[in-house]
């Protein structure tokens, strides 16, 4: 988790700065700029406090275009949830969404990315997680907010990732009986060859 | 019986009924383009003029349609159901006059009849809703018997007021009026040809039009088919000439509690200009009873078209509140209307107490049902929130700040 | 038949019931996948006692095609013709935001035309999809006529969309940095005289339903949320701020020139059926307003910016959302620096708000839950993308 990943997608706002372009990042293929960072001024004000408030959870601050990034190991990442909806200072009370982004190919392991939103504060930011190939799984987070429900069964549907803790992991959009994780990279769009 | 009796018998069902039939269909027709013209839309249009055929394709359509029978049904039951609807509502048609004396059965208990038969339909909702075994028509089955069985009461309760008011049971007392004699006195008992009796009666009649629709199962009451709950209900699973049953007793009952609704409280064939007034006494000849008879028939049509505008309006109640309506509300009103008129034939009074007695009371148990429920009294409870004036999101980037808004007065609240 | 049945499990959220009397069973209903009463492919199993729900499993899925893979395999233009089948009765507002998530990525912005161009679209669009709300939600409680009304206004609202884009319905009108092309010249004029019409209609059904007393007893005080439980369970939009939180992104993260543009927020606080309804109704009456001050601000110039023809969005991740009429529709990208994203991922607001449809059910009657599911207006097309 202390390597920041080929496709992470996020630079840390110290050595970027509001509107600089950061150098591009080597990777397959041509060359591929970066997206530049342009974090709003609440948005400046979180990353800063963040890493301080979180030190107990081995948390990494970055940011990504407009919005805060944290990462944080996977088995600290209900009491960060909780910690970050509970303190007043971030309220941030508000699970806009919940994903699964495959990066097995580049770098084995699956991340789960929490958008967060704070109705007091008005400020976001995403918290991040990295989990292994093999039977991924991670602490549910419907304790912390009810609305990552039906996220989680989704993304366990799709991707296969076991939400521990989670009161009703069913298939929610696929089959009951339905083989295979269609979200992941590995499982083929179409079994037909586009002519 | 003689024979003659017989074949006279024979001829008027015969009559009846295929009579019913063209006024079923030109009843559906006169819905569709009601509702049609309610909602801004032309309604049927293409098959002859005006649409006028559209109801013969549809019964050719239904005709020829597959008659499905679910596999897990009680299949006699189905299969009995439509009639148990049908054979009803076509029986109450025996009793009801379209004239002076005309009638497939004049009997002197006609009121009596009415109640009995109207009774038997809801026997076939629960069998059809029992049989089809869909959940949906289960629930529509068990909430039709609710229903109709609840609703009945106001309108037996009613019947027996107006059977109270003319003492008699005989439909056509209630229309021409009734002379009797109590112990030494003779005693003329009003008919309708001079005052209906939704006049004599408000209260009665109020009562007796909203079981009404309540018994037809039309809208606002319209609960035991509701398409977005229970999708048909008992009539989920019917289809082709089954339902086409159905459905024709849906329109007969409503034909039904038309003709009701005017023989019992707008004179039937008699009022206004009681035939005499214009014919003379000859009450019999033809001319006269087919012009009772045609007066009977468009104001049966105009109390089809009321109902027709009030499926064009209303949304639908539920069937908890449906019910305490009933039970609370209207059931109540119906002995309070029965009492009244019991007392002022007691004492004698003037018939026009009726009504000064009983709409204020009409008036009042109206109002306490708006208040009681308290919904008219709902707060506002939404509010608009602007950017400009701070109430909301972010602040403005260009928006005035709050001491120039509250420097214009009330502006800032 | 079991005496007492044990917490149910089957459901997302455990609510303990209580158990039926002894000696009885609860009937399970099945509600949909073919409902008239469900729009669109959800199911709902139904354990009900008498007409009293016990308890809601809802089911969804019937609808998933899988857009979000698809995406994946599209480049970004071809995308936008996906989103335009996501929440199918306002396509606009899905347009809006893929294209601005782009755009974002991309650091690139649209021309002040098209920006104006594209508010207009949404909030006719948003006005088309608040009057399908009305009737649809009236066919749930039976009332007939509203629907008819409203199609008549959306019906305009259609024909000017087919002026403008080509189509009725699947538009493929916004492009990253800009609109396909400007609109015809008698544009505003008919816009405007549009929103003569439109406030004319919504007054219609205001008056028709929102005061009328069976109206009143079927919706208030039915399917009640509070505002901290919405916020839980991540609701967004009407459903949202019919509960008392003023959260609208159009206020709250002001995108394209929602911020030269005065118009106001319905908020309810009740958190009922009617709340949500009513909202509905002024929000559309807002919208009308916010057409007209867009009009006023309409200058000629370009209507696509000079950027690539295939959108090649540099590596970055990025959130974009805007308000549809349904909620906060938000777009998750993963991009890797190519034509195509890496990752998307769509934030559903019909897909959160069922969420809630157990809590806000469980209790009432069947009839209700009709109701109820009207006032989250859900398209399945966006629930189960």
């Amino acid at each position: 988790m202390t390597s920041q990943g080929p496709s992470g997608g996020e630079n840390h706002p110290s050595n970027s700065g509001a509107k600089s372009t950061p150098a591009p990042v080597k990777r397959r293929g041509p060359e591929v700029q970066r997206a530049a960072v342009a974090l709003p001024p609440e948005g400046f004000a979180l990353a800063e406090r963040l890493p301080e408030a979180l030190a107990a959870h081995e948390v990494e601050v970055g940011a990504a275009i407009d919005e805060v990034v944290c990462r944080v190991p996977a088995d600290h990442l209900v009491d960060v949830c909780r910690q970050l909806k509970d303190d007043p200072t971030f309220g941030f009370d508000y699970l806009r969404l919940l994903t699964v982004v495959d990066y097995v190919e580049q770098d084995g392991e699956f991340e789960v990315v929490y958008h967060l939103y704070s109705m007091t504060h008005r400020h976001k930011m995403m918290v991040k997680t990295r989990l292994p190939e093999r039977r991924p799984s991670i602490s549910s987070v419907t304790g912390v907010w009810r609305g990552a429900d039906w996220y989680e069964r989704e993304m366990h549907d799709l991707f296969g990732v076991e939400f521990n803790g989670h009161p009703n992991l069913v298939p929610l959009v696929l089959p009951d009986d339905f083989d295979g994780f269609p979200g992941r990279k590995n499982y083929p769009l179409n079994d037909y060859e586009e002519w | 019986m003689s024979f003659t009796d017989i074949l006279f018998a024979f001829a008027g069902l015969f009559g009846l009924f295929s009579a019913l039939l063209v006024g079923v269909l030109s009843l559906t027709w006169l819905e569709r383009k009601t509702l049609a013209r309610i909602q801004q839309r032309a309604g049927p249009s293409v098959v002859g003029p005006h649409g006028l055929l559209q109801p013969v394709a549809d019964a050719m359509k239904l005709a020829t349609k597959e008659d499905i029978i679910p596999a897990y049904a009680d299949k006699l039951l189905f299969w009995m159901a439509p009639a148990f609807v049908a054979v009803p509502a076509f029986l109450i048609w025996l009793a009801i006059p379209f004239g002076d004396r005309i009638a497939v059965r004049v009997l002197d208990l006609g009121l009596l009849y009415l109640v009995a038969i109207s009774g038997i339909g809801v026997v076939g909702l629960l069998m059809g809703g029992w049989a089809s075994s869909s959940r949906y028509s289960m629930l529509g089955g068990l909430r039709a018997a609710a229903q109709l069985v609840s609703y009945e009461i106001p309108i037996v309760i009613v019947i027996l007021s107006i059977a109270v008011l003319v003492q008699s049971l005989s439909l056509d007392a209630v229309i021409g009026g009734n002379t009797i004699t109590i112990g030494e006195a003779t005693r003329d008992l009003p008919g309708q040809g001079l005052i209906p009796f939704a006049f004599v009666m408000p209260m009665g009649f109020v009562i007796f039009f909203i079981a009404g629709l309540a018994e037809l199962g039309r809208t606002p009451f319209d609960i035991h088919h509701a398409e977005s709950e229970v999708v048909g209900g008992p009539f989920v699973e019917y289809s082709g000439v089954h339902w086409a049953v159905f459905f024709l007793a849906e329109y007969l009952n409503t034909f039904v509690i038309s003709a009701l609704i005017v023989v019992l409280f707008f004179g039937g064939w008699s009022w206004p200009n009681p035939p005499e007034s214009i014919f003379g006494n000859d009450l019999s000849s033809i001319t006269t009873n087919f012009v009772g008879g045609a007066w009977f028939m468009f104001k049966t049509y105009i109390v089809a078209v009321t109902i027709f505008w009030i499926r064009g309006t209303y949304p639908r109640l539920r069937i908890d509140q449906l019910m305490t309506f009933a039970w609370q509300v209207l059931i109540p009103l119906s002995f309070v209307n029965f009492v009244l008129i019991a007392v002022v034939l007691f004492y004698d009074w003037p018939l026009w107490m009726m009504p000064t007695l009983s709409l204020p009371i009409l008036i009042g148990a109206a109002i306490g049902v708006q208040r009681g429920r308290g919904v008219r009294d709902r707060p506002q409870t939404v509010r608009i929130l602007r950017r400009s004036a701070g109430e909301i999101g972010r602040p403005m980037p260009n928006a005035p700040t709050q001491t120039q808004i509250s420097g214009e007065g009330q502006g800032g609240d | 038949m079991t005496e007492n049945v044990a917490p149910t499990n089957l459901g997302s959220t455990i609510i303990q019931v209580p158990s039926p009397e002894p000696g009885t069973v609860d009937m399970m209903v099945n509600m949909g996948p073919q409902h008239p009463a469900t729009h669109g492919v959800f199911r709902m199993e139904l354990r009900v006692d008498g007409e009293q729900i016990q308890d809601l499993v809802p089911h969804i899925g019937y609808l998933h095609r899988g857009s979000e893979k698809l995406c994946e395999h599209e480049s970004y233009s071809q995308i936008i013709t996906l989103f335009d089948r996501l929440d199918y009765v306002s396509n606009f507002n899905n347009e809006l935001v893929i294209v601005s998530a782009v755009e974002k990525l991309m650091d690139v912005a649209p021309p002040p035309r098209a920006e104006l161009i594209r508010i207009i679209m949404c909030e006719f669009n948003r006005i088309a999809s608040h009057l399908l709300f009305y009737g649809t939600f009236a066919i749930d409680m039976g009332a007939i006529t509203p629907l008819l009304y409203n199609f008549r206004d959306r019906e305009k609202i259609q024909a000017l969309f087919e002026s403008v884009s080509g189509a009725r319905m699947m538009h493929n009108y916004f492009r990253v940095g800009g609109v396909k092309e400007d609109v015809a010249d008698e544009f505003e004029s008919r816009s405007l005289a549009l929103c003569d019409e439109l406030e004319h209609g919504i007054d219609e059904t205001d008056r028709l339903l929102t005061e009328n007393e069976i109206f009143l007893e079927r919706t208030s005080g039915i399917g009640v949320i509070s505002g901290e439980d919405a916020l839980d369970w991540g609701l967004s939009g009407p459903v949202l701020r019919a509960s008392g939180v003023p959260y609208d992104v159009r206020v709250d993260e002001p995108y394209s020139r929602y911020d030269e543009l005065d118009f106001g927020i319905p908020v309810g606080s009740a958190g009922d059926c009617w709340d949500r309804f009513y909202v509905r109704i002024l929000e559309a009456r807002e919208s009308v307003s916010i057409i007209r001050q867009a009009i006023a601000l309409m200058e000629p110039g370009d209507t696509m910016s000079k950027i690539r023809r295939i959108a090649r969005p540099p590596a970055g991740e990025v959130y974009a959302h805007c308000e549809n009429p349904r909620g906060d529709l938000g777009v998750y990208i993963v991009s890797e620096g190519g034509e195509r994203p890496y990752r998307l991922k769509v934030r559903p607001p019909s897909f959160c708000n069922l969420q809630a449809l157990r809590d806000l059910t469980v209790g009432h009657y069947i009839a209700d839950a009709v109701v109820i599911l009207g006032t989250l207006d859900i398209v399945l097309g966006e629930v189960d993308r």
